[in-house]
Formats: C-alpha cells, structure tokens, sequence
C-alpha cells in the first residue's frame, strides 16, 4: 500500500511544482492524488496518464479560469472529494479518520511533499473548498427569468437589504425608546465597552461578507448608520446584529513576556534574557544591584567595544528607564560583527530590565522599540545582478 | 527623556555673566580660583541662592583645581585634583616630552593642568626616599590603554626636574623603532645602524631641558669623531652635544657618548640622573624596519636601542628609572595586551626583572568628577545636559571612568 501511494504523491509532486501561480490547479491536482490513492486498481502508468492529461487542460485555461463560475454542484463535489482524501490521509499517516483536524493535514502535506520553495502560497496545500475557491453567488433568479430578491435591480441587493434591515431594527429600537419614555420607564445603560478592544471590519472584510463590491461611500454610510446603534440602547438580539460586524483586536504589549526574576545564592534578584540581530546572538543576566559595570564575554565593555557607538547602543536600555548606574551587567555574545552584537546586547538587555521595571515602562519601551527584534537581515544576491540591488553596469553597445 | 525645566534666559545671561567675572578674577586670585569657579558652574536652579550669598561655600563636590604648582609638595590632599605646569617650566622640562593630544588641550586653554593621581603620588613617594648609594630602582608604569600612565611619567618629570635632577626623558621609544627614513651603518660599530635624525632630535630637546648640566659635566675620555674633529677629556658634555646635533652623521655615536658618561658620574653624587622611557617595550620587541635587501633588522642592531638597553639596566646608583609600556604603537602585540610579561615579551622581562611595578587605572569617582569639573571651567563641556547628573551619568557609562575616552568624547562635546 505505501509504495503506490507514495509514488502517487511524488507525480503530484511534479505538478505542484509546474503548477503555475493559479492555485486552482494545484488544489485540483492534490485532490486527484488523494482521489486517486483512492482507486487503488489502475496499474500506476494509467495513473501517471491520467495526471498528465489533466495537467495539459488546466494549464490552457489559465485565462479563463479566473472568471470561471463554479457550480453548486462542483463545490458539493469538491467537498466531498476532500472529505474522503481526509481520510485517506488520515489512514495514510496512521492516524484516526475521525479526529483529523486541519492542522493534521498540514502537517501530513509538509511531511509527504516536502517543498524547497521560498514564497508560502506556491506550496502544497490541501484546504477545504471553501477557503480555496472564492464564494460565489448562486443564480440569482429562477427558470422563469423573475429575480429572487425584492432588490435584485438596485445592482446591489445584498449591500441594500442589509442597510434595509439595519435602518428597520434603529426604528424599531427608537419606537421602543419613546415607548418607554412615554410611559416613564427611564434606564441608563451605557454602551462603550462593547467598542474598546474590537473594531468595524474594513471595506474588503464586508465584500467579503456580502459577496458583492462595494464602494467606498457605500461603506462609510454603513459603518455611519452602525453607529447610531451605538448612542441608542438595544435589546441582545441588535446588540448581536452590531456585533457581527465588529472584530476584536488584542493589545499588542499584552503579549510581551515578562521574564521572572531569579535569586541566586546570596540574595540578590537577577534575571536573564536573550536577543538576536542579524546573525549575532546574546545572552544577558542584569543583577539588580550594582555599579554600573558591564562585562562581555569575560571582558570590560571599553575593551570589547572600543568604537563609542557599540557603547551608546548598550547605554540606551539605561538611559532610558535611567538606571544608569544602578545595576551589573554580565554578556556572552557571538555571532555577527560588532554593530550586530551590539544590537543583540542591546535587545537582550530590554528584555531583561522588564522584570525590574513598572507594566507602563515597559510599554513605553516597546514603543520606543527596544523591545523588538530587529528583522532586517542581509538581503539575498540575485542572479543577473552583482548584488542584491547592484544591476551591471549598464552599456549601450 | 524628562528634561529639566529651569528659566532659560536667566540661566544664561547669569551663567555668561558669572563666567566673564570668573575669567577676569581667575587669573589675579589664584587661591580663591577653585570655589568661585566652581560655584558659578552649577546647575540652573542654584544660581539664585548663589547670587545672593557670595561667601564662599565649601561646595559637596570636589574642587577640581589645586594651588600647589611645584610638585614637590603634592600630597595625599592633592589627590584627583590639577595642578597648573607654568609656561616657563613647559618650555624646559618638556621640550619634547607631553603627549601631543595633551598638547592640543594645552594650547586650547591656554594652561597646562595636570591631575595629581594615587600612582604618580606613590611613585614621588619612592622617589623621596630614595637611597642613592644602592642601585638605581626602576619603577614600570603599566595599565589598560588610556588610563593617564605617560601624563604620570611627566608628572613624576616635572618633580624630579624641580629637584634638580638631570632628565634623560625619551618621550617615545616606539618612534625609535618604526617608520625610519634613513639608516646608516655605524661608524662606531660595523654591524650596528645610526638613527640620524631621531637621535639629533633628541640631543636637541634634551639640551634644552638640561641646559645647566651641560656645563658642569665634563667628559672623561678621549672621542675622535673623524680625521678632523674630535673631543678632549674633560671637555664638557655640551660639546659632545653639539657635536651631534651639528653632524647628523654622528648624532646617534654622541647619544651613545652621552649615555656612557652620565651613567659613570651618576655615582659620583654629584647630581642624580631620572631616566624615564616612555614605550619601553620597544626596546625588546621587533621592529617594523628592514635593510635594503628586505631582511627584518633586530632591535639589538639599532646602536639607540643597545645604548638605551644599557642605560635601562640597573647596574649603577645615583638616580632612578621610571618606565612606561605602551600598547598603543607598540608592534604585532594584541590590543587587549597591557601586563608587563605580554608586551615585554620574555627577553624583556628577564633584562628589567627586579623591578616595581605600578598600575595606572581608571578613574576613581572623585577623579572623574573633578576633571569633568576642569572641563566645565574651561567651558570645554557646551552640551546643555553636560553639567547635570543625568549627562555626568551617561560620560561616565560611556567612558567608563577611562580618561583616554573620556578626553575623545569631551572633544565632541
């Protein structure tokens, strides 16, 4: 069993590999090795044949299948495709069918085709159709020519049945309010809390939603009418309405981890933390109590950074919290040239002071920036070029 | 980050105007100097209070400058505080001698300040007693590059010339050893080469620090230069001085005449002879130059350097030797190197061996704030932040406490 199926993944291999950049292809290929595993009875020449020819026609219809309409009916079978070559991975990996999760497979695809490609979406995936194949309106009208929908000739139903719908329950809610007011019944309730920590989706999230291009004053005049929601008090069922259309964003510094501070044997707190930039790498300990001296590798900082701006690069943790002469400092660091190991002393250092400092000063350091790794590494040389930028000289004959 | 907000425009026409008085005073009360100063330097906020009450306030801080000039008194009270070199003395006793940073900072302010600190103050001690019937002691000043051990050597310099002493100071050996133009082959001895123009150099500058000795000394042999010229027993010294700074050709023989004779007197007890090098693991190192056929010359082939090496060894009395090592020119030796056994090399350790070693460090807190101090007086510091704790902070971080850096960084500031 494993030989075929083997031999199967590496022919789709070949064809997530001339796959050009429409995904459709690959997808669809995935799919006929997992549906083909599933034939099990063609001798594996047949096989080969049957890939190659379906490579051949998708690659024609490069052009055309970006407008391409898919059926319900394709999607059903498309659904049901994966579902069975689920299992089959499921079975392949010797894992249990019914529990297999996407995660699985992604990681059963990353073993089985494993890819040397840099660019992430040129690599083999085996996602529900859903999230593949863009959604895409049913026919909108029945065998007689008569559109379903009341609004269908306004051009954009979706977007002014949802207005409809939103503007009839702010009516309803202010009908309840001066209800209530009639009769006396006066109850404050205020709203903020539900907007701190989420936002409106944005233009491409909602025509993502509706399934129908929007412009940009169509979703300023949604977003207007959303908040009058908000002045007015609602029942749950609106609340929940206004809720679809919000998205939570976490706090950024809420994800900086505070390193807990240790004890060593006579008492005094220290704590230790690491950083990187560029290929240099360092590991710090900062001992709460000192007098300023810093040593790297073993040796005094004057000594092992002789230029003054390695020094300022150390000095500036200190500085800017103004603990300058208040703690002890101990360095190993390797890696890099001596900008590159000054910035990861730097980093490491930051991160350590963390444990020392207050929750704001610490978010005032991620907003200075110290508290993040600086990603920019060398650039590759590209090939046609002298450098990653350099072009050859240029020469007219 | 949080600035300080004091009245700015107050601040400066004050500060402009203490300063101006300040200067003025400076240079006629030389004994109140320190505090005035010191007081009219403060940071924004006091000036007010300091307006109004004029009596001299001993202030917390270290006052940064001392009266004492003649460093035959400078005591344990001196310590971390400068002491002004007059011009007079400038011109004698250090022809050739200060390093030439030192020197900008000399012409920049007009005056020569030195900072008495703990080494150059036990090295004077050694020196006063020293006993001129045993052998000369000699004394290596060494330490981490910029930490003050040449500005030690001129102090002690300096004290040995108010005392009277006869100065053999060679400001750099390392320039002995690389970098020469001309090499000629040695008159005296065939398989040695003469330094013309570094020993004429030297002969000059050491005439003019010992100019009365010249007359004293008198030669006790015979020299023949060549078929003409030739020198008399008991002619004295300044004549053989002469005799090599007119003919560069036998400038280098005449350093070697020089050396011998004040070697052989220096016990008589007539006058005590301070041999102080600077760089003197040049003497045992390698040298960076080569015959016209390529081949490394040794420095035991230079006649200076075999000359010196007798000078340097401790077989007679009547005087001292104070030594410095030096990593900054020194050749093929790392830069992290500074004990005596790394630069001296073993050749040059067993040559110096029974000797006392002195290490040059830091600054010590008090140091640092009185030169930081010296800087401010002279205006050097013109970075707002510069007399505030915060920016004595960030020098001290960024120099740490090493005078070398600290004197680059101020330079900027």
């Amino acid at each position: 069993m494993a030989a075929p199926c083997v031999f199967c993944g590496a022919a789709g291999f070949y064809r997530f590999f001339l796959g050009s950049r429409v995904p459709l292809a690959q997808r669809q290929g995935i799919w006929k090795a997992a549906a083909a595993a599933e034939l099990q009875t063609g001798t594996r020449s047949q096989i080969v044949r049957l890939k190659h020819v379906t490579v051949v026609t998708t690659k024609k219809n490069v052009a055309a299948s970006r407008h391409e309409t898919y059926t319900a009916d394709f999607i059903k079978k498309q659904l049901e495709e994966f579902n069975i070559g689920k299992r089959h991975l499921a079975n392949m990996m010797g894992e249990d069918p019914e529990t297999f999760t996407q995660e699985d497979i992604d990681r059963a695809v990353v073993y089985l085709f494993p890819s040397g490609l840099f660019e992430k979406r040129a690599r083999p995936v085996m996602k529900h159709p859903d999230h593949i194949f863009p959604k895409q309106r049913a026919i909108q009208w029945g065998e007689d020519g008569r559109p379903f929908h009341f609004l269908f000739y306004t051009g954009k139903q979706s977007y002014y049945s949802l207005m409809h719908e939103a503007y009839g329950k702010l009516l309803d809610i202010e009908k309840r309010q001066n209800q209530l007011q009639a009769e006396g019944l006066d109850l404050e309730k205020t709203k903020t809390k539900d907007l701190i920590g989420s936002r409106w989706l944005i233009k491409e999230e909602l025509e993502e939603m509706l399934v129908e291009k929007l412009s940009d004053q169509d979703y300023a005049q949604f977003i207007r009418l959303l908040e009058r929601f908000s002045t007015l008090r609602c029942g749950a069922a609106e609340e929940e309405f206004v809720q679809r259309f919000r998205k939570s964003i976490t706090i950024q510094s809420k994800k900086q981890l505070i390193e807990p501070l240790q004890y060593d044997d006579q008492g005094m707190a220290f704590s230790t933390s690491e950083g990187k930039r560029k290929s240099a790498k360092a590991e710090v300990v900062v001992y709460e109590r000192g007098n300023g001296k810093i040593k790297v590798n073993g040796v005094d900082y004057l000594l092992y950074f002789p230029v003054t701006q390695d020094r300022e690069q150390l000095m500036f943790p200190f500085h800017f919290l103004d603990r300058l002469g208040k703690h002890d400092m101990n360095c190993t660091v390797s890696g890099g040239g001596r900008s590159a190991q000054a910035g990861a002393i730097r980093l490491a250092t930051a991160k350590a002071l963390c444990s020392f400092v207050t929750e704001d000063e610490v978010e005032w350091m991620r907003q200075a920036g110290l508290l993040t790794t600086d990603p920019r590494v060398r650039e590759r040389k590209k090939p046609g070029q002298e450098g990653a930028r350099r072009k050859f000289t240029w020469k007219k004959r | 980050m949080r600035e300080r907000s004091g009245t700015p425009n107050l601040h400066e026409s004050v500060g402009t105007m203490l300063k101006g008085m300040a200067r003025l005073i400076s240079r006629v009360h030389k004994l109140d100097r320190g505090r005035f100063l010191h007081t009219g330097t403060r940071i924004p906020q006091s000036i007010a209070g300091h307006l109004d009450n004029q009596a001299p306030v001993e202030s917390p801080r270290a006052i940064s400058r001392t009266s004492e000039s003649d460093p035959v008194k400078h005591g344990e009270q001196q310590e971390g505080q400068h002491y002004n070199i007059p011009h007079q003395d400038l011109k004698t006793v250090f022809p050739h001698g200060l390093p030439p940073r030192f020197l900008m900072q000399v012409k920049t302010f007009s005056e020569a300040c030195l900072m008495v600190r703990k080494p150059a103050l036990e090295l004077l001690q050694y020196l006063k007693n020293t006993n001129f019937a045993h052998p000369a002691v000699r004394y290596i000043l060494y330490g981490e590059k910029g930490t003050g051990k040449t500005l030690s050597l001129c102090h002690v310099v300096h004290f040995c010339a108010k005392q009277d002493w006869l100065i053999l100071h060679i400001p750099d050996a390392l320039r002995w050893v690389k970098n020469c133009r001309d090499l000629l082959q040695s008159t005296h001895n065939k398989q040695r080469l003469d330094q013309p123009l570094e020993a004429s150099t030297w002969l000059k500058n050491f005439k003019t620090s010992n100019e009365r000795f010249l007359s004293q000394i008198k030669v006790q042999e015979k020299y023949v230069w060549n078929k003409r010229e030739s020198t008399e027993k008991g002619s004295p010294l300044g004549e053989v001085v002469e005799q090599g700074i007119t003919r560069v050709r036998n400038a280098t023989d005449a350093v070697g005449i020089v050396l011998k004779e004040l070697k052989r007197q220096s016990s008589s007890g007539l006058f005590h002879v301070l041999v102080a090098v600077d760089g003197v693991n040049a003497l045992w190192g390698r040298t960076t130059l080569r015959r016209e056929d390529k081949s490394v010359i040794a420095p035991e082939e230079l006649a200076l350097i075999h000359n010196l090496r007798k000078m340097v060894k401790n077989d007679w009395n009547g005087g001292a030797i104070v030594l410095t090592l030096s990593q900054t020119g020194s050749l093929f030796k790392p830069r992290t190197a500074y004990l005596p056994q790394e630069l001296l090399g073993k050749e040059g350790f067993d040559a110096l061996d029974p000797f006392i070693p002195i290490l040059v460090s830091n600054y010590s807190p008090k140091e640092f704030e009185s030169c930081i101090q010296y800087y401010l007086e002279n205006n050097w510091l013109q970075h707002e932040k510069a007399p505030t704790e915060e920016g004595r902070k960030e020098l001290l971080f960024l120099s740490n406490a090493n005078p070398g850096q600290l004197e680059r960084l101020c330079a900027y500031l």
